[in-house]
């Protein structure tokens, strides 16, 4: 009883810590539930016309947000990309930082959840996936693995954080034997979740773009870049604003396995397209769609170089020491990978892949207004799930806040609201 | 050529013998030796439409009375009646009574002098198109409704292409489909 | 020619054990949440509740089915009738396409919306069929579906209709995440439009474009209903679920011919039981030589193609 005495008073710190900010804070809090209500009044209008609101037809059955889907998937792998090294390796100075990669992983898997959920045609049925109750056609379905991996990952990230914050909340330290055997099991989770994400299109033999052996390297490799870069931005911002101390060495650590795991993933879409062009059988029309567009239809050439030039430039800038350790381009890298990902793994996957479709017919796909708006939403909410959760968790990682100590800050909030 | 709903293909057989129609399913003719004469030439299965005829054309004794219009067997361009027939089939040579039977207007006949009546005419096309002519008797070729496991109605070689004229001829093909663009929500009010 | 076992085993019904009362009590809260949630305003209990067809006790089937006839009455204002009928023993069917023949009139597109109650509006056609170039032969990357001359054949096209293949390795049934399509024992590939969720996996995995969304709203009208439905095949759909060609089912396990079979000008179309030495459909494989669409992919589909000259 004890026990969820003292839970329950850590739900409730940890929801006074979240409800109490800055100027800033509140003015950001703002902006993302402006987002989310547009969001929400958009997908609002998709259930009731029906997903023909969006600009996906029978021709490109999948679009924006299953692209959104697949890209979130791999930053909530990239967690791992933190967390080898902390725990296998016992290396310091990135262990401080490794919660915030779960938490990352926690933020990006509710993203990654919502475009599912709004990528579906029938919500209400929603029950019939789960397992026992519904019927999930496991094993058979790699959809049905996806739902189980990516649960499981989700659950074993919120319950690390959770308990290690809960440890640090009444100034016990974490139990070893129970947090090391998880966090090393949510390592092949992690990879398991973007492998099984990448057979999920790999298996297709009906789309020759996705079915090639090197998809789920390719998918593991971009995850490895795009993850770490949110985050090399985000530990910048958390030692400006709070007393979070991360030091440089961290940083330009992880920046250096940035520009191994980048070069690997530029090594690994090169040898897709040699394979594609240079034996030139008919597969190579999607990758040509991609790059150089077909039959008058070039919509997606720009997007695709801009992602190769990207990623370049990227892999040059982490990989020279001199620029991985100026905090400018640094920073501008980390920006670089971003983009060069998403594009990469988002539109630039999905897209092609049904891009001239089954029968040959080429339809030019962009997201309507109504997939923006609620793709737009649902990072908001992804946002919002993971300033809420950083909002909670710094205080108390920093041990300035406990169930004993901090708790100060309240009075003054409540002085200065009266 | 009497119409028989076949059923059973041993049953048609006895009929077949029965009514000394020599009638059995091309079916069967897998399994027993094809017997002589017209055996194997009747398809599984009942006709579907009588022989395309121009209305009012038929029977042609109406007018081929042989009394009041005798025949007249010499070969030339049709000039009073009968002008809307083209015939484009085949060698420059042929002409009407190759297969219009001269004495008996009402049946065609074959090479070998046989009378035939118009709703067997598939076994005077089979007299060329032997190919095809098996290919129909099997279903292969030609068009058959009605049911997979029991009664069908076949279509004559002539339902689909004019003896006259035999090419199948070209049709308005129905409208496209619609673009992917096209495809927007139904905006026709409440249902 | 091989003759495989359906590799789908039917389960094993729930013969009414299911504790219906706390179902009903608790899907009539949840339904009415979710259907507000989600858009779906007026789904009912059943409705929200009713489970996938194969788990269904015949108790179950015939209640699901009297309401569905319900629900499509009020809907249409006619009579409906939703059938069941079972496969059947010893027929797997099959279809052949004879490509020297069609000439891409389009009569088996429009015969196929028209028996199986394809939404008029968003358009849904199960049949597609593309202009290929003579001189590249069935090759995806010189075709087209939206000819449209004066006349067809026209010169220098030959012309492929495509359809659900039937496949006895099908893609779709593989990777449906909530085991909403099967196969069943005739061969046929069918959905259950009440357990669909409407992921469109299915449609990413299959090679030829036969499944088809409900993107809107389906529109039918009242008066070009064809009240001669079958539970798997032809009854109305529903919004946001995936329906396919299913060898007019409602016809064809009644003995009769799909529908394009029966409108074809041309001929071309042939089907029947591949099980029977004697059907057209084996005639064909015994005289003329047929291929299958992508078979390279390994789907083996019961769809053939042949050139009948």
């Amino acid at each position: 009883m004890a026990v969820l005495r003292t839970f329950a008073s850590f739900v409730a710190d940890s929801a006074r810590l979240v409800l109490k900010g800055g100027r800033l804070y509140y003015a950001w809090i703002a902006f993302l539930l402006v987002l989310i209500a547009v969001g929400a009044v958009a997908y609002t209008g998709q259930l009731r016309e029906g997903l023909i609101a969006t600009h996906m037809r029978d021709q490109v059955s999948w679009g924006f947000y299953i692209g959104n889907f697949t890209f979130l998937v791999g930053v909530a792998a990239a967690a791992i990309m933190l967390v080898i090294p902390a725990y296998v390796y016992n290396w310091e100075p990135i262990k401080e930082i490794t919660i915030l990669g779960e938490m990352l992983a926690i933020s990006a898997l509710v993203m990654c959840l919502g475009f599912v959920l709004v990528d579906i045609g029938r919500p209400d049925r929603f029950w019939h996936i789960l397992p026992f109750i519904g019927h999930l056609n496991w094993p058979s379905s790699l959809l049905a693995w996806d739902v189980l991996v990516l649960n499981t990952y989700l659950i074993l990230n919120a319950f690390v954080v959770t308990y290690l914050l809960y440890c640090a909340y009444t100034e016990k330290h974490y139990v070893k034997k129970l947090v090391l055997p998880l966090v090393l099991f949510s390592i092949p989770m992690a990879v398991s979740i973007h492998t099984v994400t990448a057979y999920l299109y790999n298996g297709l033999a009906s789309r020759p773009f996705w079915n090639s052996a090197i998809l789920a390297p390719r998918f593991l490799a971009s995850a490895f870049c795009s993850g770490p870069a949110i985050l090399l931005i985000l530990l910048q911002i958390l030692r400006k604003t709070t007393k979070l101390r991360i030091k440089d060495e961290a940083i330009f650590k992880v920046a250096e396995l940035m520009a191994y795991t980048m070069g690997f993933n530029l090594f690994l879409t090169a040898a897709e397209a040699f394979k594609e062009f240079y034996s030139n059988t008919q597969h190579v029309v999607y990758m040509q769609y991609l790059y150089f567009g077909l039959k008058g239809h070039y919509a997606l050439v720009p997007f695709a170089w801009a992602s190769v030039l990207c990623g370049l430039a990227a892999f040059i800038l982490f990989l020279v020491p001199k620029t991985r350790k100026n905090w400018i381009t640094l920073n501008i890298g980390c920006v670089l990978i971003y983009s060069s990902v998403y594009i990469e793994k988002g539109m630039g996957l999905i897209i092609p892949g049904f891009t001239p479709d089954t029968l040959g017919e080429i339809y030019v796909y962009r997201p309507s207004l109504t997939e923006v708006l609620v793709a737009g939403g649902i990072f908001a909410i992804g946002f919002l799930v993971f300033t809420l959760l950083l909002k909670a968790a710094v205080p108390m990682m920093l041990g300035e806040f406990t169930h004993t100590k901090g708790r100060d800050r309240f009075k003054d909030a409540v002085s200065s609201a009266g | 050529m009497p119409s028989l709903p076949i059923r059973s293909a041993g049953l048609a057989w006895l009929l077949g013998v029965g009514l000394g129609l020599g009638l059995v399913p091309a079916t069967l003719a897998a399994q027993a030796p094809p017997p002589p004469s017209e055996a194997g030439d009747v398809p599984q299965g009942i006709q579907v439409a009588k022989p395309p005829f121009s209305p009012g054309i038929f029977p042609c004794t109406n007018c081929h009375d042989n009394k009041t219009l005798k025949p007249n067997p010499k070969r030339r361009v049709l000039t009073e009646m009968h002008t809307d027939i083209v015939l484009n089939h085949g060698p420059k040579t042929r002409w009407c009574l190759d297969c219009h039977d001269l004495n008996d207007r009402d049946k065609l006949h074959l090479v070998d002098g046989e009378k035939i009546d118009f709703t067997v005419s598939y076994r005077l096309c089979g007299q060329c198109h032997g190919a095809k002519y098996r290919d129909w008797r099997e279903g292969v070729h030609g068009k058959r409704i009605g049911y997979w496991n029991g009664q069908k109605e076949y279509f004559l070689c002539v339902n689909c292409h004019n003896p006259h004229s035999p090419h199948f001829k070209p049709l308005k093909p129905l409208p496209p489909p619609m673009h992917p663009e096209q495809i927007q929500a139904w905006k026709g009010g409440a249902r | 020619m091989t003759m495989e076992q359906d590799p789908i085993p039917q389960p094993e019904s729930c013969e009414g054990g299911c504790d219906v009362s706390r179902r009903v009590f608790l899907g009539a809260a949840v339904a009415t949440v979710a259907g507000a949630l989600t858009g779906c305003g007026d789904i009912s209990a059943e409705d929200f509740l009713q489970r996938n067809f194969r788990e269904m006790s015949k108790q179950e089937v015939q209640e699901t089915i009297a309401r569905l006839e319900r629900e499509y009455k009020e809907q249409f204002g006619r009579d409906v009738y939703v059938g069941n009928e079972p496969p059947i023993p010893g027929v797997i069917f099959a279809y052949a396409l004879d490509l020297s023949r069609c000439i891409g009139c389009r009569r088996c597109v429009y015969a196929c919306v028209k028996e199986n109650n394809q939404s008029r509006d968003p358009q849904i056609q199960w049949i597609r069929v593309l202009q290929m170039d003579k001189e590249e032969g069935v090759n995806l990357e010189h075709d087209t579906a939206y000819y449209d001359p004066p006349e067809v054949p026209a010169p220098g096209h030959f012309y492929m209709p495509t359809a659900c293949q039937q496949c006895k390795k099908p893609p779709c049934v593989k990777v449906c995440p909530v085991g909403a399509t099967w196969r069943e024992k005739d061969g046929i590939v069918v959905v259950d439009y009440n357990w669909c969720i409407g992921c469109r996996y299915c449609m990413a995995a299959c090679p030829y474009g036969a499944r088809h969304f409900n993107w809107g709203e389906p529109h039918l009208p009242a008066d070009e209903l064809n009240p001669h439905t079958h539970y798997l095949g032809n009854r109305p759909r529903y919004k946001g679920v995936v329906e396919k060609c299913t060898f007019c089912i409602q016809r064809t396990r009644n003995g009769r011919y799909p529908a394009c079979v029966e409108i074809c000008p041309t001929g071309s179309r042939k089907f029947g039981n591949i099980l029977d030495p004697t059907s057209e459909i084996r005639m064909v494989l015994e005289h003329k030589r047929v291929f299958k669409f992508k078979e390279d992919l390994n789907t083996q589909p019961n769809f053939f193609y042949f050139y009948g000259v």
